[in-house]
């Protein structure tokens, strides 16, 4: 009897631990339930919320589209070149993520700028340069109000907006978020703290592997 | 024979006054370097870096022994009334913008300086509130 029970406990613990290990990562955001027809026969899917369309401009003054990203993986934030809070600490963390990944031509990385006002294509370049980045791996955008405020909010589900009573006349947080090649939202991390950093390098390896 | 009683027993006290001295600077020091460090957690490590290395050529790092001990009376004068020139660090010319921060006393001030004039490879010593006091008073 008593080894029954342990063979049980075993084969239970055995079992979690391999549920753990399947590795796989949730798909973030809102999701819909929807019928559609295949081969005649209605079925129920799930449709997941993915980044639409976008339109906007890099370091070098070029329009950057959902295209670029086609394909890849990668991570998004939000900052501006100003910011004496947390963006350098954001920005540390996302150099030794980019100095991992560098030239890996399945990931890519995105920072927009919440400063749509004085944070032109010519600046990000500068803070681009000086930050020791090069080409176009990580692009960092400019774009109006509307489009980079929309993107923060409905699309990545961050906070950004702006408020006349705060030292900077901005607000944001220092989320990276993890998409993936089918433009899902993978993951969020505080990109201020190490570990979930380390969280972040790893689930964006498991990725990689995903088809 | 009195005269010999009277010279040790004032050398003594001399002795005695010098240890207790210095022990009261390492004291002070001890405590400067510990509050320092809080100090420097929460007002400069965003941007410094924890290890006090910047980030590229935006901060410069705080490793510059020769620069620091250089520019040591004004160190406190950059912190509270920020910095904006062109300035050389390790070699690498540094032309941004550190800001101000007038929430800091002379007190707190001397300490984050005791903390990062001993750290990050430097070992520059002591810095007393009193040194701070008239640092800060001629500031440009
Ligand atoms: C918002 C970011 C920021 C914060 C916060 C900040 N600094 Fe700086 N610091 C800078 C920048 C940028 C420079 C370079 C300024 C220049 O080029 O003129 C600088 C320069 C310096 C320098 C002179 C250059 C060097 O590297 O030795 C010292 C010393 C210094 N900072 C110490 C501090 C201390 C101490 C604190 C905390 C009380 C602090 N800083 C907070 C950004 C910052």
């Amino acid at each position: 009897m008593k080894n029954l029970i342990i063979i049980y406990l075993a084969a239970v613990l055995l079992q979690s631990c391999t549920g753990e290990n399947k590795n796989t990562l949730p798909i973030l955001g809102n999701r819909q339930v929807v019928e559609k027809e295949v081969n005649g026969k209605m079925v129920v899917d799930t449709v997941y919320q993915t980044i639409p369309p976008f339109s906007l401009t890099n370091q070098d003054s070029v329009v950057v589209t959902e295209k670029a990203f086609d394909g890849k993986i990668y991570v998004a934030d939000f900052f501006f070149t100003s910011c004496n809070s947390i963006c350098p600490i954001m920005h540390r963390n996302m150099l030794k993520i980019y100095t991992k990944y560098l030239n890996n031509k399945e990931v890519k990385f995105i920072s927009h700028s919440i400063d749509t006002k004085y944070d032109t294509p010519s600046r990000l370049k500068r803070y681009a340069d000086k930050l020791g980045v090069k080409g176009n791996q990580w692009e960092f955008v400019h774009g109006s109000y509307d489009a980079i405020f929309n993107q923060a909010a409905k699309n990545y589900l961050v906070t950004a907006f702006q408020d006349k009573t705060e030292p900077q006349g901005l607000v944001h947080d220092g989320w990276f978020l993890l998409v993936d090649k089918q433009k899902h939202m993978r993951g969020a991390y505080d990109g201020t703290k190490d570990d979930q950093v380390e969280k972040l390098m790893k689930d964006m390896d498991i990725l990689l592997q995903e088809k | 024979m009195r005269r010999l009683v009277l010279y040790s027993l004032v050398s003594f006290v001399l002795v005695c006054v010098i240890t207790s001295c210095k022990n009261e600077q390492e004291l002070a020091f001890g405590r400067y370097f510990a509050n320092g460090k809080v100090l420097y957690e929460n007002h400069c490590q965003n941007c410094h870096s924890k290890e006090g290395q910047g980030l590229g050529l935006l901060i410069p790092p705080l490793t510059d022994t020769v620069f620091l001990k250089a520019n040591k009376k004004e160190l406190g004068c950059f912190i509270r009334f920020g910095l904006k020139k062109e300035i050389k660090i390790n070699n690498t010319v540094y032309n941004e913008n550190m800001p101000a921060d007038d929430h800091l006393s002379d007190m707190d001030i001397a300490q984050i300086l005791v903390y990062v004039t001993n750290s990050f490879g430097n070992n520059q010593g002591y810095y007393s509130v009193l040194e701070a006091n008239t640092d800060l008073k001629n500031c440009k």
